[in-house]
C-alpha cells in the first residue's frame, strides 16, 4: 500500500460501480472495481461469450497537437508513428538509454492530433517525459476530463452498431468519432482482453450515461480488473510492471512484432529512439532470456514470482504473471527463461510454497486472439 | 454434544465430543475468495501445531492459507476437493469441510469463537 499517503483518485464512473456492487480496491491511484458481484470467472467468461464494459479511465489519455507531432514521438518509441494513417492505431512502448521499457502504450492518428493512451501506473512519469523530450515540438495536452470505456467481446460489435450505426465497419486498430445519443466519442476497434471490441474515450460529463446505456444492452455487463487481468493473460498480453519493465527489452519480451519494419536495422529510419542501439544489436545478436507461455501441470496456479528451475535445480527464469484462466479452466502463466529454455515443451519446474511443481514452455497465447480484421 | 466454534481468521471447528474435529471455512470465507480452483490439503498422519498454515485455498484471484485453530493430528482429508474445490462455494459449512483433526488439548476449543460472537465480528466489519 504504497500510495496511503496520496489522495485516492475516483473515476467518472465511481458512483455507478459502486451502485453496481462493485468490491472497489485502490489501483495506481484511483479507486477502481475488482470485481462486481457476477465475480471474477464469471465475468471473464461473460466477456469472452457476449460483451463486457470496463472503466479504465484511470489510463492516461494524452492529445499531441503539432505538424511535427509523430516526428517527434517517433524519438521515443522504436515504432513507425510517422507514416501511421489517418485514424490508424498502434501498440507501441517508450524505451529507455539502456534498451528497457518505460511503458507501452496505443497511439492512434486522430487526424488533427495523436491520441495517446498509457498505463495509470507511469501517466505521470510519461507525461514528463514526453514534456521533456519532445515539448518543444507538439502541444502535450493530457485529457483529465475524459473517461475511457471499454467494450470487449464478440458482441461488442453488434451492441456498438445498434448505438451508432456503421461503428461495426471499424476493423482491429482503426478509430472514429461518433456519437451515441447524442454524446461525442472517439471509438478505436482495440482493447485488452484479446477479444474484439472497442475502447471509447468521451467527455466525463457523458461518461455515466453512456456506461448506462451500454450497460443496458442484454449483452453486456459490468467487468472488474480482476476479470481483465486474466482476460489479458489467457491471451498472452503482457502487464506493464510485471512482464515489461524497465530492466527488460521488447526482444526479450518477444515483442518484435511491435517494432516496426521501418524503425529496424534494415528499415527506412532505422533506429532514433532510446537505446536503439542496444535493441537493435539484440535483435541481430539474440538474447539472453525471453518471454514465454509457462503452463503448469494439475490445476495449481503458479503466480507471478514464482522461480523457475530446471531439472538439476538451477534457477532459469522467472514468473512474472500467473494465475488461473477461466476459459482455459486452468492455470495459466508467463515469465522469462534463459533462450535456451525458450522453446515450447521444454519441461521446467516451478517453485511454489518451496514445492516443484512440473510445467512446461508453451506457445502464447493460450486463448487465441478473437480481432475482427474485416 | 457436537458445538460449533470459528476463528477471527473464517474458519469453522466443529468437535464431535469424542476428542476429534472437523475444519473448514466459513461462508463469508468462500465468499470473499470468490471461485476455488485448486486446494492443497495435508497428508493424514500430519502432526500440526496451533496456527500451522496446513491447507493452501487457490482462487482465481489470489492464494490463501488455511491456519490451524488447534493443535493435532490429521486423521482425515476431503478428497473430494481435490477433484472439484468449488464444493466448499457451494456448502462451506458442510461438504466442504477440509479436515478431520484428533486433537491434542481440548481446551484450545476454548479459546475459539462461538456462533453469536463471530456474527457479530461480521457485523463490525461490514
Amino acid at each position: 500500500m504504497s500510495d496511503t499517503n496520496e489522495q485516492i483518485q475516483q473515476t467518472a464512473l465511481h458512483d455507478l460501480h459502486v451502485e453496481l456492487g462493485a468490491k472497489m480496491v485502490p489501483f495506481a491511484g484511483y479507486s477502481m472495481p475488482v470485481q462486481y458481484p457476477m465475480g471474477l470467472a464469471k465475468e471473464h467468461l461473460h466477456t469472452r461469450a457476449q460483451a463486457g464494459l470496463f472503466d479504465v479511465s484511470h489510463m492516461g489519455q494524452v492529445k499531441l497537437t503539432g505538424e511535427k507531432a509523430a516526428e517527434a514521438l517517433e524519438t521515443l518509441v522504436p515504432v513507425d508513428i510517422a507514416g501511421l494513417q489517418p485514424m490508424k492505431q498502434r501498440y507501441a512502448l517508450f524505451t529507455n538509454d539502456q534498451g528497457g521499457v518505460m511503458d507501452d502504450l496505443m497511439v492512434t492518428n486522430a487526424g488533427d492530433h495523436l491520441f495517446v493512451v498509457v498505463n495509470a501506473a507511469c501517466k505521470d512519469q510519461d507525461i514528463n517525459h514526453m514534456r521533456e523530450h519532445i515539448g518543444n515540438d507538439c502541444e502535450i495536452k493530457v485529457m483529465e476530463d475524459y473517461a475511457l470505456l471499454a467494450l470487449q467481446g464478440p458482441m461488442a460489435g453488434a451492441v456498438m452498431n445498434r448505438l451508432s450505426a456503421g461503428t461495426d465497419e471499424l476493423v482491429f486498430m482503426t478509430a472514429a468519432n461518433i456519437e451515441i445519443d447524442g454524446m461525442d466519442c472517439f471509438v478505436t476497434r482495440s482493447g485488452y482482453s484479446g477479444e474484439d471490441g472497442f475502447e471509447i474515450s468521451v467527455h466525463n460529463n457523458d461518461a455515466q450515461q453512456l456506461a448506462r446505456t451500454l450497460l443496458a444492452q442484454p449483452e453486456v455487463e459490468a467487468i472488474g480488473l480482476g476479470a481483465r487481468d486474466s482476460l489479458r493473460l489467457e491471451c498472452g498480453l503482457c502487464l506493464y510492471g510485471h512482464d515489461l519493465d524497465t530492466e527488460t527489452t521488447p526482444v526479450e519480451s518477444s515483442l518484435l512484432w511491435a517494432l516496426t519494419k521501418s524503425r529496424r536495422a534494415d528499415g527506412a529510419r532505422p533506429g532514433g529512439y532510446p537505446g536503439a542501439d542496444i535493441i537493435m544489436g539484440q535483435m541481430a545478436n539474440g538474447v539472453e532470456k525471453k518471454r514465454v507461455g509457462i503452463q503448469a501441470e494439475g490445476r495449481m496456479p503458479v503466480r507471478d514470482g514464482a522461480v523457475l528451475v530446471d531439472a538439476d535445480g538451477n534457477e532459469i527464469g522467472v514468473v512474472t504473471s500467473g494465475g488461473f484462466g477461466p476459459t482455459v479452466n486452468g492455470p495459466i502463466a508467463m515469465g522469462y527463461v534463459k533462450t535456451q529454455f525458450a522453446t515450447p515443451d521444454t519441461e521446467l519446474f516451478a517453485i511454489v510454497r518451496d514445492k516443484q511443481v512440473s510445467v512446461k514452455v508453451v506457445k502464447l497465447p493460450f486463448v487465441k486472439q478473437n480481432y475482427y480484421r474485416g | 454434544m457436537s458445538t460449533l466454534k470459528y476463528t477471527e481468521d473464517h474458519e469453522w471447528v466443529l468437535t464431535a465430543g469424542d476428542g476429534t474435529c472437523l475444519i473448514g471455512i466459513t461462508d463469508f470465507a468462500q465468499e470473499q475468495l470468490g471461485e476455488l480452483v485448486f486446494i492443497e490439503l495435508p497428508a493424514v498422519g500430519d502432526e500440526v501445531e496451533k496456527e500451522d498454515a496446513v491447507a493452501v485455498i487457490e482462487s482465481v484471484k489470489s492464494a490463501s492459507d488455511l491456519l490451524m485453530p488447534v493443535s493435532g493430528e490429521i486423521i482425515e482429508v476431503n478428497e473430494e476437493l481435490d477433484s472439484d474445490p468449488g464444493i466448499v462455494n457451494e456448502d462451506a459449512m458442510g461438504a466442504g469441510w477440509f479436515i478431520k483433526v484428533k486433537l491434542y488439548d481440548e481446551s484450545e476449543l476454548d479459546e475459539l469463537m462461538d456462533e453469536d460472537k463471530y456474527m457479530e465480528g461480521l457485523d463490525d466489519s461490514e
